[in-house]
Formats: structure tokens, C-alpha cells, sequence
């Protein structure tokens, strides 16, 4: 039998792993969360800080809901990581804009939108605007924008006080984080329960283990028996110097944080495991960001960098136990920013499987079992 | 196909003799320099200068030469271009009159030089503190004296500044000093190899006594550095020297803690580096002739482990001499034979570096300082707050800085990086050699999206 | 107010004028401008969003604290900008504004 103090051994330190370490805290457990290396892939310290919903789920009506529930449950879940850390974690959800300079795609995405709407009926709102309306309303926006959709819902936060918070809160209340412990193998114990093996040598116990690795999932996956296959798909940013003012708006690839830099993002890329920052990538941002507001075009740029989005086959999150290894849960998404306010509670339920437990079948990975058998 | 044979970044010691030796060689050569004029910081404005400052001493005035060795029909020279990526292939993108330009050569030779290590203490930040460094800077380029200045701190350029202060005619207020007597212990087993750099001794050994002679006061094994400055402006400098504590006030204090190779484009380029135990800083990994592990990348000079100016020059030509030998100029055996000179100069100049190191080395609280130091000049963050981020589990450069923004700013952590890892272990060499250095990325230096937008899909190349 | 330069300035020739916060200034042309500001003023020429008192530092672009406005553009680096006749140079005080100017 496994020889753990924990109730629950969470496996990644991240956004994530803290958040769905709070809520089984916060449900009473005692949770013990394994971090990795500093040098690790991490995306939580690369991210884009979004708790964004539009376009969400426009295929797919259970991500279109638990995204809108995740908005719905960002003021609380803020107000509690400020209690028990201390921080602002910065939530700004005054709405935001999807900016376009291609009218067809603009079309396209409205589509999109619409059957969003359809989905979520009053939970979700969301217009558009023409470029003229748009330039009427915000002066300074380029004349090469042709439309934007707007969603008074979207905002965001201060991702990396968002992971200190959690890191602070998950300690006041009472769980323990073991940084630099990368586990490498997982096995199931005689008896019940899980031995981790971890990269340093050390081995420990689990009762039950909840996956939260991120990237490094991918083979801790397998050992549990779990078929996801994570990949990871390369996003290239931007970070200005700190502006005194405040830009006018929030989209969903330029965005000013709290402290003045203006954040540029967006880019999709397979490029394995390389985060490089690439040189074309850094001049098609640089050349989205002043399209859409030419008055950036003086504004530095201080640091250029590649960081890996968390990508499930089909993009979605996915909450699954495991039907080999009962104890084992893994959970996995690339919104985990947006998704922290439902981790950090209802998820909860569940992991421990009460009767609040929200339904999360259609998250299940038995999906692409289906998939591949069709 | 290439406009070049070699591109040479940074034009000191090491990129201006490099160039000569590489154009002579037949190689079509682009020097770029983010100064204004040729000379790096060691020879800064010596071009200019001339004969004008005779008190800037005869090794200065030697740096003229390398700048007229640069008058070469295969030397095409850029100044005011800021080199702000490299790519393989390799590509060199530098940012030049608030434009970028790139140029694709298939040798690079990566001599950006060394900067100070930062000394950060209680008040570092305020104007009244600069370091001798800058100072130097200033008597180069604009004759300027430090008035009413006390020089505080440790390393051979203390003593070459307060000379140089004395032979103009403005002799500092005192010497400070944090060397420890067991410093100078440990150097004395370096002392016989040193010898055959008897040249440099001498000098140094000439320097203290034009200080000595000039009656400079002078505190030993100084610690508990801090700076405050009164209302009207002048700076009272307080510390603990020989069991007493100390309060200077003076107009300017003047800090330096030796210097350290400046890694943020050779790290950025994905070059290996090390840690040098000796010299308390990584450097990049490289042979004897300055290659690295990166294809067609060289670094030469103090950015590649300090050696100063005569290493570097050395440094400089060994480089040009493989990479005339790697574009088919001459054999492995006329480069064997050419390098002779330079390296019997390498080894004489190296020879005094452990002793130099071992004696010299930086003082415990500049790598570990109190509390209450601000470490992140950008983002104003405290020796503290990093402690504080360490006792919440932050392991190395990252953890630190995405938690409290440490070296977000614009020095992308110049500034602040060896004084994080020092922090992080307490000052202890052997720690500090096992934390990761940050990652350093692209622009090197801040450009505008303005300019970054102008790079077309393809990054025209405009040299 | 006022603090005398921390620096004695050689009389060099060459010298041409330059605005700072609307005084005229003389310094040699081409000559470092944070150089020239030192030459002038101990004080500050920058002050932190903090509101912390900053002035060149390195001397070598290294340490960005000699950060002013130099003709309208905020967050020059003084020390890699050289003395040019006619420059209009503004002490920063706080973050830039998005066009040019700086928090007050």
C-alpha cells in the first residue's frame, strides 16, 4: 500500500495543478502537488492571460457552457485568491474585441459566433461592428480594420500573479507544494493506491493522483492507461515597454497588463517542443499590432517569446478517469486561465465524485476512442 | 549567397583586430558596433582622442592603432548598429538609424565585450551613484572629471580610475575597498604564473603607488556598503571598515566590482555556456580558436571569459585566423603558425587572471545583499522580495522573474541577473554555477513595432 | 531643486546648444547626451514609476536608467544618444505616454 499523508497527490504545479488543488483543499482534502523543474515547458509562464469566451465551443455546446460558466465564476474565484494570497490578480472583464482586416473571415467568424449564441442563448452576448463604427467609437483604431465582434463578457487577468496567487492560497489553505519534483513514472502500488517514481531518484506514495502535467503528461498518461494524446502547438508573443495610458481595448490578441506593457499574441505553430521566438512570426505581430492601432507603431518592443499551448486532439479540455487505474484522474485543456474559476471549485466535485459532481461526460476521452474507431 | 565572409559584432579589441587580420586574409568583412566610433569600452573614443588625454595613460592611447587598422577596403564599418538578433543560417539583424537591416555571412564573430558586474547596495539607484565604469566612460568621451568622488568597491580598474583621477588633477576623496585580507591569501599560490605577466603587475603595482603618493584615503575590507543622499543633493556613504563604522560625504560614488562577459546575445543565439567559479559569471563555451558549438558562430574577447584588452586583441586575431583557415584562405598549419604570436600574447595576458580573480573577487554582500537593496533597477524589486519568492519554492531565473516581474524590464535583466542567482544561493559559488542562466531572448535590445513591422515576410537583406 | 554637476567639464570645442526642460544647454557636439546632462544638472533626469529619482548610471546602454525624451521620442537611452545642435531633451517623469510625452 502506497505511504502518503495526502488524500490527493496532485502532478503539476502550474495553473492548472494549483487550481485544482485549491478547490479539493477548499472541499476539505489534504493535497500534496508535485512541481516540476524551473526549465520545464510551462505554460502558465507564457500565456496570454485571456478568460475569454468568444468563438468558444461554436461546435461543441458543453466547452460553449463550461466556458460561460467559467466567466460567470471568475469575480468569485478572484475575490477568493485575493483573500487567501494577498494579490490582485487584475480580472478586467469589461469586455473584449475580435479584430478583423479580412472581411470574409470576419463573416466566417460571426457564423461562428451565431451558433455560439445559439448554444448559450442569454448566458452569452455578443455584436458587430464595421470598421467605421468601430473608428467612430475608438479613435485611433486603423483604417485597415474592416470589423470587430465584441463580447461585453471577455476580460482578462495577470496571469503570472494568477499562478503566485494560487501558489500563496494553495499554502493557506494548508496543502504542501514540492517544487523540483519531476515524477517520471507512475505505477499502480499492491494494494491500492499509486508509487511515483520521480526523475531525482526518489520514489513516494499516492492514493489517489490527480494528472495536471501539462506537456509533461504525455507519457505519465500512458502509464495510467489514459489514450489522450497531448501535443504542443507553439504560440509567438510580443511584450512592450510599460505605457502610462491605458489603450482603449482588450482583443483577443493585443492586450495591455495592468502594469502598462502591451502583450501582442495569437500565432499558431507545430514546431515540437522548440518555444523559439522566430523572426517572421515577430514581424507579423508587430505588423497585426499597429494595423489595428497604428499610434503603437513608436511603442518598443522589450522581449520576444515562443511558449507551448497544452493541445488535446481535439482541442477541448479533458476530464477523464481512469477506467484501469481507479484514483487516477487526469485532467488537461489550454484555457486553464479561463477554466481556473470551475477547477478551482466545482471540479472539485467531480474528483471526489459527490453529488454536486458537475456532468463532464462529453470532456471524457472515451471521445476519441469513438474516434478512431469510426 | 553572402554580401560577407565574416561579420564582426562589436568593435573592440577583440572585433577590430579580428577584422584586420580577416580582411587582409581576403575576407569581405562587416564590423558592427553599437557605438558611435570603433574602440569598445577599453579604447572608447580613442580615435578621437588621441594625444588630447595624455592622463588616460599610454595603454589607452595604444587602442588608436587598432582603430586605424580598421581603414581597410575589405572592412565595411557600421557604427551606431545595434545588432538585436541572430539567427542560423547565420543572419545578423541589427537595428541602424531606426531601421533594421540584415546580413547573412557564414562566419560570425560574436565580440560585444563585458559589462560591470552590478554592485548593488542600500541607494545604488540614486543620482550620485555611477560606477567607475561609467566614470572612465565619461573622462573618454567628454574629459569629464568626477569632482568631490569616492571610488568604492574592489578590481584592478578601481586603482587604474583613481590614477588616472590623480594624474588629471582630481585625485578621488578616498579609496573604499571590500577585498578581504584572505582574498589576497588565496590569490598568493597565483602569484608565481602571474609572473609572466610581469608587465601588467608592474603596472598595477604602479598604480597603488601613485595612489599612495597622492595621500587618497583608503579603507580596507569595507562592507555594509549604503548611500544616502542629503537635501542638497550630495551623497553620504556610510560603511564598516577595521571594526569602525565610516560616513563619507562626497558628490559621487563611484562602485565597481570587476566585470563579467556580457552573454545575452551569445545565450540568445543558443550558444553553450559554463560556469567560471574563478571569475564568478557563465561564459560561453568555445576552443582555442574562439568557435562555439553553434556552426559559423565565434566569440572573441572578454564577452568569451574577461581576459582584457591584450587577451582580446590576441583573442581577436586567433578567431580571424580559423575562420581565414574554415573559407579555404590559408592551411591548418599557416594558421597553426600565424597563431603563435597572438597565443604566447593570450597566455601572458591570462596568466595574471587567477590571481586577479582570487584576489579581487566580488565581495559577499554585492552578490548576496541585504533586504532592503533594490536588485531590479527596471522594476524597482528587492534583494527582499526575491528572498520572499524563494521561500515560496522559486528555484531558478524563472520562478523568480515571472513572480515578481525581476528583469522584465528593459535591461531584460542586465542589470539584475547575477545578483538574482546570487540571492538564490546565498552568495555560494558552487550553487550559483548550478542555476541555469536565464533564458535570453530576441530583440537584444528594444526596437520599435514600428521597425519590426517594416521587416518584410522575408527580411530583406540591406547590407 | 537645483544640484551642481557632480562633474567638472573640460572647456571642449565644438559646442553647440540644445534645449533640457526649456533651458538652454551648451555642450560639445557628439559627446554622450547623458554625458552632457551630467555636465549640467547632479540631479535627476528620469523619474521611476515609482516616482524614484534616476539618472544615467553605466554609461554604456547596459542599464537603461538614462532613459529621457529626446525630440518627442520618450525612453531614449541619453548615454547611446550623441549631443546634436537643436535637440529638445525632456526629463521623463514616470512611464511614457503612447505618443511620446511622459506620465505628468
Amino acid at each position: 500500500m502506497a505511504q502518503t499523508d495526502a488524500d490527493i497527490t496532485i502532478i503539476g504545479g502550474g495553473i492548472v495543478g494549483l487550481s485544482v488543488a485549491l478547490g479539493l483543499l477548499l472541499a476539505g482534502r489534504r493535497v500534496h502537488v508535485l512541481d516540476g523543474a524551473d526549465s520545464d515547458a510551462r505554460a502558465s509562464q507564457g500565456n496570454f492571460g485571456l478568460v475569454w469566451g468568444q468563438g468558444k465551443g461554436w461546435n461543441f455546446a458543453p466547452y460553449a457552457s463550461w466556458t460561460a460558466d467559467a466567466l460567470a465564476a471568475w469575480p468569485e474565484f478572484a475575490r477568493k485568491l485575493s483573500d487567501l494570497s494577498g494579490i490582485d490578480v487584475a480580472l478586467d472583464q469589461s469586455g473584449g474585441y475580435e479584430f478583423f482586416t479580412d472581411m470574409d473571415e470576419m463573416d466566417e467568424f460571426a457564423d461562428m459566433l451565431a451558433q455560439q449564441q445559439r448554444h448559450l442563448g442569454t448566458r452569452f452576448s455578443h455584436e458587430l461592428l464595421t470598421g467605421d463604427e468601430l473608428r467612430s467609437q475608438m479613435p485611433g483604431i486603423g483604417r485597415d480594420v474592416v470589423g470587430a465582434s465584441f463580447s461585453q463578457r471577455d476580460g482578462h487577468v495577470n496571469p503570472l500573479r494568477v499562478l503566485r496567487a494560487l501558489r500563496r492560497a494553495v499554502a493557506a489553505a494548508g496543502g504542501r507544494v514540492s517544487m523540483g519534483a519531476q515524477v517520471d513514472r507512475i505505477a499502480p502500488a499492491h494494494g491500492g493506491g499509486f508509487d511515483l517514481a520521480l526523475k531525482d531518484g526518489r520514489s513516494m506514495g499516492a492514493e489517489r493522483v490527480v494528472l495536471c502535467a501539462g506537456l509533461g503528461a504525455a507519457s505519465l498518461a500512458a502509464d495510467l492507461g489514459f489514450i489522450t494524446q497531448i501535443r504542443p502547438q507553439r504560440g509567438e508573443l510580443l511584450i512592450t515597454e510599460k505605457l502610462a495610458d491605458r489603450l482603449p481595448f482588450l482583443s483577443s490578441t493585443i492586450r495591455q497588463v495592468d502594469e502598462g506593457g502591451v502583450q501582442i499574441g495569437g500565432t499558431k505553430a507545430d514546431a515540437g517542443m522548440d518555444d523559439s521566438e522566430t523572426l517572421d512570426v515577430m514581424a507579423g505581430l508587430a505588423r497585426h499590432a499597429v494595423t489595428v492601432f497604428p499610434a503603437l507603431a513608436n511603442v518598443r518592443v522589450v522581449r520576444a517569446w515562443g511558449a507551448l499551448r497544452v493541445m488535446s486532439p481535439d482541442g477541448y479540455p479533458v476530464y477523464a478517469r481512469s477506467s484501469r487505474h481507479p484514483g487516477a484522474c487526469l485532467v488537461t485543456c489550454h484555457s486553464g486561465v479561463t477554466l481556473a474559476s470551475l477547477h478551482a471549485s466545482v471540479l472539485a466535485d467531480w474528483i471526489d465524485e459527490t453529488a454536486a459532481a458537475p456532468d463532464l461526460e462529453a470532456f471524457d476521452e472515451n471521445r476519441f476512442a469513438l474516434s478512431s474507431v469510426a | 549567397m553572402s554580401d560577407f565572409d565574416l561579420i564582426t559584432i562589436g568593435a573592440g579589441p577583440a572585433g577590430m583586430s579580428a577584422a584586420r587580420v580577416a580582411a587582409e586574409g581576403g575576407l569581405r568583412v562587416l564590423l558592427l558596433d553599437e557605438q558611435a566610433r570603433p574602440g569598445g569600452q577599453i579604447y572608447r573614443n580613442a580615435g578621437q582622442t588621441r594625444d588630447a588625454r595624455a592622463w588616460l595613460g599610454a595603454e589607452y592611447a595604444a587602442g588608436a592603432r587598432l582603430v586605424d587598422a580598421l581603414e581597410h577596403p575589405g572592412i565595411t564599418a557600421r557604427f551606431g548598429a545595434t545588432v538585436w538578433r541572430l539567427d542560423a543560417g547565420p543572419r545578423v539583424v541589427w537595428s541602424e538609424g531606426g531601421a533594421s537591416h540584415s546580413a547573412r555571412a557564414p562566419h560570425i564573430l560574436l565580440a560585444g565585450g563585458a559589462q560591470e558586474r552590478p554592485v548593488p547596495f542600500p541607494g545604488w539607484t540614486q543620482p550620485g551613484v555611477m560606477t567607475a565604469g561609467a566614470a572612465q566612460i565619461l573622462m573618454k568621451t567628454a574629459g569629464m572629471l568626477p569632482r568631490d568622488a569616492v571610488l568604492a568597491g574592489s578590481g584592478p580598474l578601481l586603482y587604474l580610475v583613481a590614477a588616472q583621477m590623480i594624474d588629471a588633477g582630481a585625485p578621488p576623496k578616498a579609496l573604499v575597498e571590500t577585498q578581504t585580507p584572505r582574498m589576497m591569501l588565496r590569490a598568493l599560490p597565483h602569484l608565481p604564473k602571474a609572473l609572466f605577466a610581469a608587465r601588467t603587475l608592474l603596472k598595477g603595482l604602479g598604480l597603488m603607488a601613485r595612489i599612495r603618493k597622492a595621500g587618497v584615503r583608503r579603507y580596507t575590507a569595507a562592507t555594509d556598503l549604503a548611500a544616502d543622499t542629503e537635501t542638497d543633493g550630495t551623497i553620504r556613504f556610510s560603511f564598516r571598515s577595521g571594526g569602525a563604522q565610516h560616513s563619507l560625504t562626497c558628490a559621487l560614488v563611484l562602485t565597481h566590482q570587476g566585470v563579467i562577459p556580457s552573454t545575452h546575445i551569445s545565450r540568445a543565439a543558443g550558444i553553450a555556456h559554463t560556469w567560471n567559479a574563478a571569475q564568478v559569471a557563465f561564459k560561453p563555451v568555445h576552443d582555442i580558436w574562439g568557435a562555439t558549438d553553434r556552426p559559423g558562430l565565434y566569440v572573441a574577447g572578454d564577452g568569451a571569459g574577461i581576459g582584457g584588452a591584450d587577451a582580446a586583441t590576441a583573442a581577436g586575431q586567433l578567431a580571424a585566423l580559423d575562420i581565414l583557415r574554415s573559407a579555404g584562405r590559408i592551411s591548418a598549419d599557416a594558421r597553426n603558425q600565424r597563431a603563435a604570436l597572438p597565443r604566447a600574447t593570450l597566455f601572458r595576458a591570462r596568466a595574471i587572471r587567477p590571481f586577479l580573480d582570487a584576489a579581487y573577487a566580488p565581495s559577499a554582500e554585492t552578490l548576496s545583499p541585504p533586504d532592503e537593496t533594490i536588485i531590479c533597477r527596471c522594476e524597482e524589486i528587492t534583494a527582499g522580495a526575491v528572498r520572499q519568492s524563494v521561500k515560496e519554492g522559486a528555484q531558478g531565473h524563472r520562478q523568480i522573474k515571472t513572480s515578481l516581474r525581476v528583469g522584465m524590464g528593459a535591461c531584460q535583466g542586465l542589470m539584475c541577473d547575477a545578483t538574482v542567482r546570487g540571492v538564490l544561493c546565498d552568495g555560494k559559488s558552487a550553487c550559483m554555477g548550478r542555476i541555469a542562466p536565464p533564458r535570453a531572448r530576441t530583440p537584444i535590445k528594444p526596437i520599435t513595432l514600428g521597425e519590426l513591422a517594416a521587416l518584410t515576410n522575408d527580411c530583406k537583406e540591406t547590407a | 531643486m537645483k544640484i551642481a554637476s557632480r562633474f567638472q567639464a573640460s572647456p571642449e570645442s565644438g559646442a553647440v546648444q540644445f534645449q533640457y526642460d526649456g533651458e538652454t544647454l551648451t555642450a560639445p557636439a557628439g559627446i554622450p547626451l547623458a554625458a552632457a546632462l551630467l555636465a549640467h544638472s547632479g540631479g535627476f533626469s528620469r523619474q521611476t514609476a515609482g516616482g524614484h529619482d534616476r539618472t544615467a548610471f553605466c554609461m554604456m546602454g547596459v542599464c537603461f536608467d538614462c532613459l529621457v525624451e529626446v525630440d518627442g521620442i520618450p525612453n531614449t537611452q541619453a548615454c547611446m544618444t550623441p549631443v546634436r545642435g537643436g535637440m529638445v531633451v525632456r526629463r521623463q517623469i514616470g512611464l511614457r505616454r503612447l505618443k511620446g510625452g511622459s506620465d505628468v
